[in-house]
């Protein structure tokens, strides 16, 4: 008796196409979206047609990376908290106060509430992006290259390693609660949830020295090979570098007219 | 027939990626058997299991327990009826002492107070773990603690108790013990497995399971001696071995 069905959480991230964004190298395309990130937050509030120009660049890459509209919306979903949050703003600030369908709202938290909006959703959408045009292990390999410490990136690939194997153990000790009689009801259940948990973080944490274990008796000396790819070409970093080119010629404009 | 205790009818599974697991699956197990269940790894051995107590329900065909239909409406009462070890002892147990963990399955059953100890008590002592009830079961050794898993089924006191591969990983001492307790225990048991002698040692019948359809049900003994068969269906036994025509009993 085996597993039944397979799970493959890291995979199923990327949308393969063939695209120029696809095609470029990760370490571009990481560089690219941190500082279209960071050049969408320096953006000054109230200049709402710069968050706009900022949504149509995003979408134009994502219309040239060919990914199916559909999908990229779905994975938004975990955009959700912070919507909520941005919603709440308005009620909870500091006035003056403006009325709106009858309902009295703070004018700097409607303010700030529309700019968290804004920020996070090209923020989300950013990063949606840069994990459906990039195969994980690229990722891995252009977090190396752009001379983040081996150890994080080391850790961050065993993550991805084992998420999977992870889940998949979560989901056989469920059946065999289940198979004992056990119903999850509310919160009553949420204390064997809870030694479920538990169980769970020091059996994954036990499987991390076994595989340790092995990885050592097989010669690993604290350094993993590096996945060899091709170096990005000067072209490459040049088209990459069109989106955050585009962004900071906004937020030039947007702080000349603020 | 009354006395069947596990019955399955016709029973076919897809999974939803569209993977069909089981294609008419016809099974009786009476009450008071042993029966081995064998079949090379994707026969669809865990999808069988996972229909006995209702994790999985059949696409088509049907299921039925002590006489009572496995479906959605009795499921708790089916996991009562039905005891299931995992391969995996550390999938069973997740408690922070062996008794907690014994004792889970029978509170699920609305089992408390003195009656709960007792039962816990028992099916330690039927395991041979009674001394280890107030040690964490991350403790024990993998023998003790697939010891341990099995208790935590028997305390749930099954009509049928299912066995995914009882004598994996275990030193031939711990395979022999775990043999001496399911001789021991007088129960209805359902063993899926790839260990035949272990097969023969304490299962009078055996079933083989191969893509998914039933392929052979007859005595264990002769089973194992048809060569063409188990070949047939990726069983052989191990190097050496040649079974004495004086098993042939019963």
């Amino acid at each position: 008796m085996g597993t039944t069905q397979q799970h493959d959480i890291a995979g199923k991230l990327l949308i393969a196409r063939h695209s120029v964004v696809h095609h470029l190298p990760a370490e571009v395309k990481l560089v690219a979206m941190l500082s279209f990130v960071f050049l969408v937050v320096l953006t000054p509030l109230g200049q709402w047609w710069a968050f706009g120009v900022y949504g149509l660049l995003i979408i134009a890459v994502i219309a040239a990376a060919k990914l199916p509209p559909v999908r990229v919306v779905k994975r938004m979903v975990i955009e959700v908290p912070f919507v909520i949050f941005a919603i709440l703003m308005p009620f909870f600030s500091a006035g003056p106060y403006v009325e709106y369908f009858g309902l009295q709202l703070s004018e700097a938290g409607l303010i700030a509430g529309f700019g968290l909006l804004c920020k996070g959703t090209i923020g989300v959408l950013s990063s949606v992006t840069l994990a459906a045009t990039t195969p994980m292990r690229d990722l891995l390999s252009g977090l190396t290259r752009l001379k983040v410490p081996t150890l994080l990136v080391e850790i961050a690939g065993f993550m991805v390693r084992y998420v999977d194997v992870i889940v998949d153990e979560m989901r056989r000790m469920k059946i065999a609660r289940q198979s004992r009689g056990y119903f999850e009801r509310g919160i009553r259940s949420w204390p064997v949830i809870a030694r479920s948990a538990g169980a769970l973080f020091i059996r994954a944490y036990e499987r991390g020295e076994r595989v340790h274990l092995a990885m050592l008796s097989r010669g690993y000396n604290g350094k993993l090979p590096s996945y060899s790819l091709a170096i990005a070409t000067k072209a490459q970093w040049v088209t990459g570098m069109l989106l955050p080119m585009g962004a900071a010629i906004i937020l030039v404009l947007a702080w000349r007219m603020a | 027939m009354s006395d069947a205790v596990l019955e399955m009818h016709k029973v076919a599974y897809a999974y939803p990626d569209g993977h069909q697991a089981l294609f008419g699956v016809d099974l009786h197990v009476h009450r008071g058997e042993k029966i081995a269940l064998l079949g090379p790894n994707g026969a669809g051995k865990t999808t069988l299991v996972l229909h006995v107590n209702g994790i999985l329900f059949p696409g088509a065909g049907s299921v039925r327990i002590a006489g009572m239909d496995v479906n959605k409406e009795n499921l708790k009462a089916i996991r009562a009826k039905v005891g299931v070890v995992f391969q995996d002892p550390d999938d069973q147990l997740f408690m922070p002492t062996v008794r907690d963990d014994v004792a889970f399955g029978p509170s699920n059953m609305g089992i408390v107070g003195d009656e709960l100890a007792k039962t816990v008590a028992e099916a330690l002592a039927a395991v041979g773990m009674s001394e280890f009830a107030d040690r964490s079961p991350q403790h024990l050794s993998f023998g003790q603690r697939r010891r341990v898993a099995i208790a935590t089924v028997l305390a749930m006191k099954p009509e049928i108790l299912v066995l995914d591969e009882p004598s994996s990983n275990l030193d031939p001492a711990a395979r022999r013990e775990i043999a001496e307790i399911l001789e021991s225990l007088d129960i209805t048991m359902l063993m899926v497995t790839h260990d035949l002698p272990y097969a023969l040692e304490l299962c009078d019948r055996s079933v083989i399971l191969s893509a998914g359809t039933i392929v052979a049900d007859r005595a264990t003994y002769d089973l194992l001696t048809d060569d063409a068969l188990i070949k047939q269906h990726r069983l052989e036994l191990p190097f050496g071995f040649r079974l004495d025509p004086s098993l042939a009993k019963k």
